[in-house]
């Protein structure tokens, strides 16, 4: 989001625009900017303004209310919906673990899993092709079919996982999965690797396909291994992508919202809850002024978490 | 050899995780849930459609499909519209004035759905858009629209100024670029943008949950959402669901299957 203004800016630093150089630039464009331009992006900005900005503004007057949605009266709490949030309401603080664990499990599991799917289908082979397009698939589906889908999967009494094990002898390693607390997150955790894992393996799949061949030959000469050939050469090359999946599948599993009211059913039970679906079960309580708090959290918790990964991330090798 | 053994191992495993459950979710969609419970891996005995019938009859399921249909028609192009717009205007103001506006219209990329959602509602209250197909257009139209005009406005910075200028010397006013130039130019872009919202406005979820009441207003995920509810574990019902859900996409994703990549990947890299 930030590359947009900070390339515009770069643009602009190296010298500030002299007189000459507005004089050169109205020479070699001979019209000037058409005033008319300028009714094209209003519907747009206006739309924003009103349906997006000004919401959330007004997210935050409300998140200092304790404003049940209904009744005309404001009471100004100040900061006591925060407070509340952090200290007393063991339903908030349990979804906001969980969704951390969530987002942590997702974002390692994801990011290794479909470089390794990149990884074994970079060759522009019919095969690779057949499979990139099957492993994609998943990701058009909607969350609540793909939650459906695996919400048979799990079923501990028909569902197809145990009815695998069972066929196979394996009765030993049957399970409950979701009506298990202490697994189930990481049951939804893998349907949601299953539903994006393909997406992000090919924007993996374009990283890789920009590394020049005869980086590997020249290793190969000099009789570096498989894995150090991968140290050395892909994975800082594949630096920027890994950033891009890290950032979007974090954002992605933070917001998770849809395949965990689809799998766990609403509201989902409290292994299951998640910041998002706190949220939307404190709105359905007609708390409004809570529910702006928490939504405010949730956000500055999502803007924290991608700032400090940007952190991070700038300490990989890049491709130099 | 071990390694493309190992290659063909995992790559295979992962292909029979996909395939099997959407088989079996397939084959059972036309079965009964005893059926279903005896042989989940084996054909069905009949083609029929009954699951089929009472999901679209008896639920309202039928009407929530064309609720989604209309819903996504009009979001799409709407959204297109009105990014491609801004994004020709961005790409063709200069200076300050562009990288506010563009910087505007891309910050809401940072807003989450669930951020505001209490005063969405409220206003939408206000407004009369509670429990209509109007509203929930509104609502996918802004959600979108900043990653729409961040696609769609990079791609037109890096269509070559020269044509703009040729056709204002010959006089054509800015409206006339922007439909004979500037949008016929970006058609790659359009056609990725336009896949890419298409599959986030069917799918959308939250706001139909957020702002619908009434069942006749419901959109498919919203009535499968609610399905699954009273229907707990009548899985070939809620499979005939699931198929119907996602048939378009699919049948799209068929077709146009490098689009949809192309589509959902510009999405990913620039989200």
């Amino acid at each position: 989001m930030s590359t947009p203004t900070g390339t515009a800016a770069q643009r602009k630093a190296p010298h500030s625009p002299t007189r000459t150089d507005t004089a050169k630039a109205r020479r070699r464009s001979p019209t000037r900017v058409n005033p008319a331009l300028y009714l094209f992006p209003l519907p747009a900005v206006a739309i924003i303004a009103f349906f997006l900005v000004m919401p959330t503004l007004q997210a935050f007057q409300y998140a200092i209310t304790d404003w049940n949605g209904f009744s005309a009266a404001f009471n100004y709490v100040g900061l006591d919906n925060f407070v509340r949030a952090f200290t007393k309401d063991s339903l908030f603080t349990n979804a906001l673990t969980n969704n951390l664990k969530f987002v942590l499990m997702v974002v390692i599991a994801q990011t290794a899993f479909s470089l390794i799917l990149a990884l074994l289908l970079t060759k522009n082979s019919r095969g690779s092709i057949l499979l990139r397009a099957l492993f994609f698939f998943p990701t058009i589906l909607s969350s609540v079919s793909v939650a459906f889908i695996w919400k048979f999967i799990y079923d501990p009494n028909f569902g197809l996982a145990n009815a695998v094990l069972g066929g196979v002898g394996l009765e030993a390693l049957q399970g409950s999965y979701l009506g298990n607390n202490a697994q189930a997150l990481y049951w939804v955790a893998v349907t949601q690797v299953w539903f994006h894992a393909g997406q992000m393996m090919v924007v993996y799949i374009a990283g890789l396909q920009a590394i020049p061949r005869e980086l590997y030959e020249a290793a190969e000469m000099d009789g570096a291994g498989r894995w150090q050939q991968f140290k050395s050469i892909t994975w800082p090359f594949v630096a920027p992508a890994t950033s891009i999946v890290v950032a979007y599948t974090t954002v992605q599993s933070f917001k998770a919202f849809d395949l965990i009211l689809g799998i766990a059913g609403n509201p989902p039970k409290q292994s299951l809850d998640i910041l998002s679906t706190r949220i939307y079960s404190t709105f359905a309580n007609s708390e409004f002024g809570y529910a702006a708090a928490q939504s405010i959290i949730f956000m500055a918790m999502i803007a924290l978490v991608t700032w400090l990964q940007r952190r991070l991330l700038r300490l990989t090798p890049k491709g130099e | 050899m071990l390694a493309s053994i190992s290659r063909r191992a995992i790559l295979g495993i992962y292909a029979v995780i996909i395939i099997v459950p959407l088989t079996v979710v397939g084959f059972g969609s036309f079965k009964s849930t005893q059926e279903l419970f005896a042989g989940p891996f084996s054909l069905p005995q009949s083609l029929s459609p009954a699951n089929y019938a009472e999901v679209i009859g008896g639920q309202d399921l039928g009407s929530s499909f064309w609720n989604s249909v209309i819903v996504t028609a009009v979001s799409v192009p709407v959204t297109l519209f009105l990014a491609s717009l801004a994004g020709y205007a961005i790409s063709r103001l200069k200076g300050f004035m562009a990288w506010a506006i563009f910087g505007f219209l891309v910050l809401g990329m940072a807003i989450p759905a669930q951020a505001n959602m209490v005063p969405l509602y409220v206003l939408f209250g206000r407004l009369g858009l509670l429990d209509s197909l109007t509203g929930l257009i509104l609502a996918n139209v802004v959600s979108t629209l900043p990653i729409a005009v961040f696609i769609l406005g990079g791609f037109m910075r890096t269509l070559p100024k020269e044509l703009y200028e040729a056709s204002s010397i010959d006089g054509t006013g800015p409206w006339r670029t922007y439909v004979s130039i500037a949008l016929p130019l970006s058609a790659p872009s359009v056609a990725a943008a336009a896949i890419f919202l298409f599959v986030i406005h069917w799918n959308e979820l939250l706001y139909p949950l957020l702002f619908i009441q009434s069942p006749g207003n419901r959109t498919l995920p919203l009535a499968l959402l609610s399905f699954q509810g009273e229907f707990q574990t009548n899985y070939p019902l809620l499979f005939a669901g699931v198929i119907l859900a996602s048939l378009p996409v699919v049948v799209a994703y068929v077709f146009l299957q490098r689009y949809f990549v192309a589509g959902i990947t510009a999405g990913a890299s620039k989200g």
